[in-house]
């Protein structure tokens, strides 16, 4: 039985790297930019959906304001770059930092919610910091900060005349959760947070420390959104309140997960390869006209998903569970 | 040497309600204790006391000598305490093997050495052939034998053991009183709460009767079935062991 | 402002506290009350307050219609239930958008001349906006009106009963689709009152709801969930909030201040002011 369970976690490994590796070829075969900016979305949302998972779907704290993190991941670089001159790099790591320890300065009042009070308060948390960086001067308020455009460059990351740069870096970024998730499935920390998801009182009783649990999975999860929102301030160039803090990217985060299958290693991944390129194409087929098709076609899907496949389009794929098989 | 659990003048209330009064006990190394009591006699105010889900208003708890009163039960259980739960807190989405592997890793962080702990205690408890069913698939005696395995995989001292021989068949209730006599061979001791007298006083090897939050009468099984004030306290209940 | 907002929340309150469902698509509603009060008055001339129980009438029909077409099946969910009811109700509010910006266009619209528009009433000296004053009164009203039906009807506490214990309700021949379907009808018509009211003193325009939607669960979890008057008493909070940071912060910021209560409610009293849930 042990040999089953590691020959899983190796095959899930192999089978990572080897989509990792398809994917790094297509930029081979694929020169239109509109697809190119697609997949780097994909790519993007996928990694930012696996970050979310290891707070909402392993440890269950369903957060709705991730995108608390991911502005102040693309703000903090961006205003370390424009106001002092740092390196995005380095900015992206201090974005990170900066989420992962707000996160747990949240963390201390927010874990004492449950259910509803918390979602709740995770939106409205994410609205707070919204509305204070539209006020806020220094940081460019409603306006955004423009970044400045050097010509390309690693050092800055920033390129004009080509985007292949960003989709290996979303890529990336889209390995890095995916393997920290694998990594931590299978480590105290990944057995803790479905402890305390299920029932956290046994949890206890067993010797989990459920509030550090939870702080734990909060700072990595800000972490890697935080980074995301790093990258994506540099791929879009410009950013403003709206545009990277705005409520729709904590659904985004949410979504791939939820309709891939919440709480599971290929959920996000899964979900954002399906989600995200439908997003695009519907809203490029028909949000030109500004009538709302895009969102029509967009809300059905979501809604049938759901009905349909409560535990995720990954409930497709498994044997079904109550027959007791292995994993 | 020292008893491994004692508590000293516990009171606990819960507004004007006094659950449990002045309630002083105390369990030796490798003793199967149980707990009985009418409803409502304060038995599992008293164990969430010793589990760490609450702190007594009054008194303290000793264990292994040391006070753990104000502990929380992450720690009590570290200390070595395991528990069971009356309903069944199973991991529902978890397979058996890793509800077990949360209780392992208590005392390791490496994840082989858990899993192999784990594997030793599914053995131990007759859940093996389980290991890799989920949870929620599982009959309800096997969920409560489920919860036995996790504690134990915590590597306890003290075993308590929250009604876990009540509503099963009797054929399952023999397997579970196997099994707990098992437990004290392997050096735990026991502190089990039971309602139904029947099924415990075989088992035990000492019985604390509480009745309306006190201890009213403690001692040898035999001894304790047959005392007038117990007897007196069950009466009308109809699990009353006749005089 | 605040009596409004505490109609919204009560619809809410009444789908999500009593049903223990979540209705992401109840800014939507509100919305398409908005629109609904619009065009009455558009085609028909018809005051917003003349066609307010209209509005009403027609959002209960369709609030039944989406719980029996949608919501009862989201409810049924084996696993992650709260996750399906959560975006089964917010894709039927992302679809609801895309109709409306469909049919509608997306341009803002506003009720020009209404018997209430831009009126004011001086009362002891304060003057007083006429359309807000006129919603207090509606709302007061069908908060009392509800009330009383929650607590004095059979039909109400049948309601109560079949979230707490659907199997029993069952056993004495209650239906839960019926009931269920019946208290979505509800809440979505307290929605429709709220919409046909705001119609006259705000934009139309399809994403309208979203903006009152958050302040109305802010509202609703405020006063605590499963409790009808903890919503009716959140929506008042939040109107005084509102009023009170609207004079010491900028416009722009006074969201803030409602939030911020919110947070420190949350933190002191786990489960809102009269939550039981």
């Amino acid at each position: 039985m042990d040999k089953d369970f590691a020959v899983r976690r190796r095959r899930d490994l192999i089978i990572a790297a080897a989509l990792a590796a398809i994917a790094a070829l297509t930029p081979l075969f694929v020169k239109d930019v509109v697809v190119q900016n697609i997949l780097i979305l994909t790519l993007m949302y996928a990694g930012l959906s696996q970050s979310w998972n290891i707070l909402s779907g392993y440890c269950g704290q369903i957060s709705l304001g991730h995108a608390l993190y991911f502005g102040l991941g693309a703000y903090t670089t961006e205003l370390l770059f424009t106001k002092f001159g740092v390196l995005p790099w380095f900015g992206m790591l201090a974005g990170g930092v900066v989420s992962a320890l707000i996160a747990m300065g949240l963390g201390y009042p927010f874990f004492r919610l449950r259910g509803h009070y918390f979602v709740i308060a995770t939106i409205v948390i994410a609205e707070i910091g919204l509305l204070l960086f539209h006020n806020w001067e220094w940081a460019g308020a409603a306006m955004g900060i423009t970044i400045p455009i050097r010509g390309d460059s690693w050092l800055k990351f920033q390129f004009l005349r080509t985007k292949l740069p960003y989709f290996y870096f979303a890529l990336a970024l889209c390995c890095l959760a995916w393997f920290v998730t694998w990594w931590l499935e299978n480590s105290k920390w990944g057995f803790w947070w479905r402890a305390v998801k299920d029932n956290p009182e046994a949890a206890e009783s067993l010797g989990v420390d459920v509030f550090n649990s939870k702080m734990g999975a909060a700072a990595v999860s800000a972490f890697l959104v935080a980074v995301g929102g790093s990258f994506y301030a540099q791929f879009v160039s410009y950013i403003d309140p709206e545009s990277v803090m705005g409520f729709q990217f904590s659904l985004l985060m949410a979504l791939p997960a939820v309709l891939g299958g919440i709480g599971t290693l290929w959920g996000p991944v899964l979900g954002a390869a399906i989600l995200i390129p439908l997003t695009e194409l519907t809203r490029f087929k028909f949000g030109g006209s500004g009538r709302g098709v895009d969102l029509i076609v967009y809300g059905t899907l979501i809604v049938l998903i759901s009905l349909a496949l409560p535990r995720g389009l990954l409930s497709l794929f498994s044997r079904p569970k109550k027959t007791g098989a292995a994993r | 040497m020292s008893a491994l659990l004692e508590t000293r003048g516990v009171w606990q209330r819960f507004g004007g309600l006094v659950a449990n009064s002045d309630v002083s006990i105390s369990v030796g190394r490798g003793e199967i204790v149980g707990l009985i009591g009418p409803n409502g006699a304060g038995k599992s105010t008293l164990f969430n006391l010793i589990a760490g889900v609450l702190p007594p208003t009054q008194g303290s708890i000793l264990f292994d000598g040391e006070a753990v009163t104000k502990l929380p039960a992450a720690e009590r259980c570290r200390r070595g305490i395991g528990r069971t739960f009356q309903v069944v807190k199973s991991f529902e989405t978890m397979t058996v093997i890793d509800n077990v592997i949360v209780g392992a890793l208590v005392r390791t962080t490496v994840m082989r050495e858990a899993r192999r702990k784990a594997h030793e205690v599914l053995e131990f408890t007759g859940l093996a052939a389980r290991a890799h069913v989920l949870a929620s698939d599982l009959v309800p005696a096997e969920k409560r034998r489920l919860e036995v395995a996790r504690a134990l995989a915590t590597e306890p001292k003290l075993l308590l053991l929250d009604e876990v021989l009540t509503g099963l068949t009797p054929t399952e209730a023999q397997t579970g009183v196997a099994l707990v006599r098992k437990v004290r061979d392997a050096g735990i001791t026991v502190l089990m709460v039971e309602h139904v007298m029947e099924i415990v006083m075989p088992l035990v090897d000492r019985a604390i009767v509480l009745d309306l939050g006190k201890v009213l009468v403690e001692g040898k099984p035999a001894d304790v079935v047959r005392d007038p004030k117990v007897i007196k306290a069950y009466l009308g209940d109809r699990h009353a062991v006749g005089a | 402002m605040g009596l409004l907002y505490g109609l919204i929340a009560v619809g809410l309150a009444l789908i999500f506290g009593l049903m223990d469902v979540t209705n992401f698509a109840h800014g939507e509603f509100l919305m398409i009350a908005m629109y609904l009060s619009f065009f009455l008055f558009a085609f028909f001339a018809i005051d917003p307050l003349l066609s307010a129980p209209l509005v009403a009438a027609a959002l209960f029909i369709f609030g039944a219609v989406v719980y029996l077409l949608l919501v009862r099946f989201a409810m049924r969910a084996k696993a992650n239930a709260g996750m399906v009811q959560i975006f089964t109700t917010f894709g039927l509010a992302i679809v609801m958008r895309g109709l409306a910006q469909y049919f509608f266009t997306p341009d803002y619209r506003s009720i020009p001349q209404s018997w209430l528009g831009g009126k004011t009433i001086s009362v002891g000296g304060i003057f007083l906006p006429e359309p807000q004053l006129v919603g207090a009164l509606v709302s007061i009203a069908a908060f009392a009106g509800l009330y009383f039906f929650i607590h004095r009807t059979d039909f109400g506490r049948a309601i109560e009963a079949t979230r707490e214990d659907p199997g029993a309700v069952a056993l004495v021949g209650i239906d839960k689709n019926r009931v269920f379907a019946f208290g979505w009808g509800l809440g979505a018509a307290l929605v429709g009152l709220a919409g046909a009211i705001m119609a006259v003193f705000f934009y139309i325009y399809p994403d309208v709801g979203a903006s009152f939607a958050l302040i109305a669960y802010v509202t609703v979890a405020l006063g605590g969930f499963g409790s009808v008057f903890g919503a009716f008493a959140g929506g008042i909070i939040v109107g005084l909030v509102e009023a009170v940071t609207a004079l010491v912060l900028p416009p722009s910021l006074k969201s803030v201040g409602i939030y911020s209560v919110y947070l420190l409610v949350v933190f002191i009293r786990p489960r809102g002011l009269f939550g039981s849930m």
